[in-house]
């Protein structure tokens, strides 16, 4: 056998199985939006109300239910919409009236901006703490630990986030207010990107970044305490396991350091399950806190769905779930990606 | 003050244990008015399609109507985009004067030409508020040969019938009847649309502020209008937030990050008085709050039960108590204010009359009932207190929570018990409330015309026809004196419980000068505000 039918072979299973998971992929979404789209109609609400007002005449309400495709069966709604999908055309919200995709462009890089700030401070905390509670199971830091992440689950983020602002914002001054950016600095900055933190500092609007910064850090820090609970509960699960492993008993035996074998041996290990659990993290963040974004009058995704949601803008609520959808499959492929890079059994199982 | 600002985020950021004490005191620029609003409820620009309260303020500080009132005395009527009006003999018809030379914020000069314009394209637009001139006889297909130039500054109003004066004139200083600048607009047609697409985001008016931003669910922003032809606003900027959670806007308030705070509750209200950099203003405005009697409901068909409903709510309660100051109680269905509005409240609570005429129904056990119930905490509240005051009777309440757009879907299509509900006028004149409590021509579900009147299945053929001449009396006593009669009649046998009048409160920093509270929001007015 040569090299070359080898690699042809290697070739074949790839594309092979790049076509299976695009179409599991098709499947997914198609099922994701028909579930979505059937909900919208199930909903009590009359979405005709939010175009026309509640004084419509009957004419001026029947006008309106024709133009959004009403009269026509259920299956032909979707599946126009689905074609205009394909076409590149979600829509325009009957909210907003604007198109679906600059609504989506508008929203989603406030949300994205805050869950990365977030996830970063959830991981940065969390994964330390978590290896940290493992190595002194049953100590005083595991019991802290644990409290720590039993008040981050169980405690009312809404409520989290009022008391946050009490403190930090309104008693001691340290952070400022609700609201991404204050609007002395709103026009010392083009928002490019979208995401301000990003867009000050490539402008050198140090003066604002500083602004975006102490807005976002209250939200992103409640947040992450949120990621942090579920990230150190998990680290320390994963940790404990691999702590336990005949490796580390011979790691021990043969003198290495303890620092290299928590730290490095077993950690490695560990991050394995690590990053789905990060991914999905992440990924929660991103579909937008609802109850986050309207404590920190935080115009992200979580309030724009919600609101279409209540109004029965179908056309807002499909075009968000559909984002929401591409990046839970697009993290998991990450991660699947990652997995391979940081273990080097499922390189091999190919 | 930033740079330690910065640094104590950092520190905070750390582990939220950053202890750097910060000086500093959040103002918001001197030329700036900034307030916090729910505003999610905007769906265009359009004074056309506008109907909702937020985009009717912003309309009001941004566009002028061709005929304008005193906010503080509705009654004096006077011409803002026209200059003065005549009325013919037969008074059918009526011709406009518009004021010399004035001009949009885009320069052009407004001319009859734009008011002609702004009237049909509203009435061929057709959008929800189009009514309001189509009730005087105009439809999209006659409208271009009523309403027509006459010369360069004059035009012709022509109606169907010789409604009312008084009811024409307060038609006209609604929002659809703003000028719009017809160059401006056509110079984005597409599609014979009149423009309405780029409208519904844009600007194109004469007001005292020009509408620059509207990002969705984040901001409004108005800024001065340099071609403004009264005197200039004191601020160059009047900027609304969407402040979704009320304790926010009060934090953000007491901190001085906002000027004005839009939404606040009742409790809120109550903890501002005892702030000294803040203070309560408040004006009446023209919406009711009222239960709506299902009279498809085999019980509140009886005349006895929809009687004794009304001497089962504990007015004085919900207004001083529950809702602090944010309502009065009113019963007649025109508010206060209006030509005509009957201020007498003759129902209190009164569980022994109620249980008497309970009885004389042959429902002395009581009953049970369903309420749809909007699921806000203020009218959840309010809710509460009547299921109290309805069970002293023997009637068990049980409320349906729902979401506004909710128990809306269903209170039109009349499958409620009762609900509760907000009426708000949309223009100065009674008949839009008579139109709407005291009118209902066809009580079938397939009717064509669905007043409040017939989503409580209430059929009424001798009320709707007094309705109707009252939109024709031209004389503004006598017609008044219909008026009150008509409001009576409704108290006495209607199957609304009116049991409140709404209160608009703002809470301003102390600084804030010359915020007017108007009845309707298109007359809450910026225009001399200074800080």
């Amino acid at each position: 056998m040569t090299f070359a039918t080898i690699g042809g072979r290697r070739g074949a299973l790839w594309l092979r199985r790049i076509a299976a998971s695009l179409g599991t992929m098709g499947v997914t979404f198609l099922g994701l939006l028909l579930v979505t789209f059937l909900i919208g109609r199930v909903v009590p609400v009359d979405p005709v109300l939010s175009v026309v007002g509640d004084r419509a005449t009957q004419a001026q309400y029947d006008a309106a239910y024709r133009a959004l495709g009403l009269d026509r069966p259920l299956i032909e709604q979707f599946w126009i919409w689905l074609t205009k999908v394909f076409q590149g055309d979600f829509g325009t919200s009957n909210l907003t009236t604007r198109p679906i995709a600059d609504d989506i462009a508008r929203v989603f890089p406030a949300t994205l901006e805050l869950a990365t700030v977030s996830i970063v401070i959830g991981t940065a905390l969390g994964i330390p703490m978590g290896v940290w509670a493992a190595v002194r199971q049953g100590k005083l830091v595991d019991q802290i630990v644990r409290i720590v992440g039993l008040v981050g689950y169980s405690a009312p983020v809404f409520w989290l986030g009022l008391m946050g602002l009490l403190l930090f914002y309104f008693k001691l001054d340290l952070i400022s207010g609700p609201g991404r950016v204050d609007i002395s600095y709103e026009y010392d900055f083009t928002p490019r990107t979208g995401l301000y933190l990003i867009d000050t500092a490539m402008q050198g609007a140090w003066g604002a970044f500083g602004n975006v910064f102490s807005h976002i850090i209250l939200p992103a820090s409640l947040l992450g305490y949120l990621s942090l609970a579920y990230i150190s509960r998990m680290t320390r699960s994963f940790m404990l396991a691999e702590l336990g492993q005949e490796y580390v008993t011979t790691a021990r035996v043969k003198g290495v350091p303890e620092w290299r074998i928590i730290w490095v041996q077993a950690l490695r290990n560990a991050a394995v399950p690590l990053v789905t659990v990060v991914a999905l993290s992440y990924a929660n963040l991103l579909e937008g806190s609802v109850l986050t974004e309207t404590v920190f009058a935080w115009p992200g995704l979580g309030q724009y769905l919600t609101n279409s949601l209540q109004n029965a803008d179908m056309n807002a609520v499909l075009g968000g779930t559909l984002v929401i959808g591409v990046i839970f499959v697009g993290l998991n492929m990450l991660s699947d990606l990652l997995y391979t890079l940081l273990d080097a059994r499922t390189r091999d199982r190919q | 003050m930033l740079h330690s600002r910065f640094l104590a985020s950092v520190a905070l950021s750390a582990l939220m244990l950053g202890t750097l004490p910060a000086a500093s005191f959040a103002e918001t620029p001197a030329d700036t008015l900034i307030q916090a609003w729910s505003i999610d409820d905007i769906i265009s620009l359009d004074p056309a399609e506008i109907f909702e309260f937020t985009a009717s303020e912003i309309a009001g500080n941004s566009y002028e109507t061709l005929i304008g009132y005193d906010p503080e005395n509705v009654s004096d009527i006077f011409g803002k985009a026209a200059e003065s009006w005549t009325v013919s003999e037969d008074g059918k018809t009526i011709s406009f004067t518009m004021r010399e030379g004035r001009t949009f914020a885009s320069g052009n000069p407004i001319t009859a030409e734009d008011a002609v314009f702004s009237l049909v394209r509203a009435v061929k637009l057709d959008k929800s508020p189009a009514f309001i001139i189509g009730q005087l006889g105009m439809t999209p297909d006659n409208v271009e040969a009523n309403i027509v130039q006459t010369g360069p500054m004059t035009f012709d109003f022509k109606m169907d019938k010789a409604y009312a004066p008084t009811l024409v004139l307060y038609c006209l200083t609604a929002t659809v009847a703003s000028v719009v600048d017809k160059k401006l607009v056509m110079e984005h047609e597409a599609n014979g649309d009149y423009g309405y697409d780029w409208l519904k985001t844009n600007y194109a008016g004469s007001g005292p502020f020009t509408i620059k931003d509207w990002r969705p669910n984040e901001a409004v922003i108005l800024e001065r209008n340099a071609a403004y032809s009264g005197d200039a606003p004191p601020m160059a900027r009047v900027i609304y937030r969407h402040i979704p959670e009320t304790a926010t806007q009060r934090l953000l308030l007491e901190k001085g990050d906002i000027d004005i705070a839009r939404n606040l509750t009742a409790v809120d209200i109550k903890a501002l008085e005892a702030d000294p950099e803040v203070k309560i203003e408040s004006g009446v405005k023209g919406s009711l709050y009222y239960l709506g009697l299902n009279q498809k409901n085999q019980y509140l068909a009886k005349p006895e039960v929809r009687e004794a409903m009304k001497y089962l709510i504990d007015y004085t309660t919900i207004a001083d108590t529950i809702m602090a100051g944010k309502v009065k109680v009113h019963q007649g269905f025109l508010p206060e204010g209006f030509l005509g509005a009957y201020d007498e409240t003759p129902f209190a609570l009164d569980i022994e009359k109620a249980k008497a005429l309970l009885a004389e129904a042959g429902l002395a056990e009581g009953f049970k009932v369903t309420m749809d119930t909007r699921n806000t905490p203020e009218i959840t509240a309010m809710a509460q207190a009547m299921q109290q005051t309805m069970a002293q009777a023997g009637i068990e309440l049980e409320l349906i929570p729902g979401d506004g757009k909710q128990t809306l879907t269903k209170y039109r299509a009349r499958t409620h018990d009762i609900y509760i509900g907000r009426w708000g006028p949309d223009f100065q004149d009674p008949h839009t409330n008579a139109s709407t409590f005291a009118y209902n021509i066809d009580n079938s579900d397939e009717a064509s015309a669905k007043p409040l009147a017939w989503r409580n299945a209430w059929d009424i053929p001798e009320l709707s026809a007094s309705t109707d001449a009252a939109m024709l009396e031209p004389d503004a006593a006598k017609r008044a004196e219909m008026y009150l009669a008509a409001q009576k009649e409704v108290l006495a046998t209607g199957p609304f419980v009116i049991y409140a009048q709404e209160i608009e409160v703002f809470g301003e920093r102390k600084n804030v000068e010359g915020v007017i509270i108007g009845p309707s929001f298109n007359d809450n007015n910026f225009a001399h505000v200074t800080k």
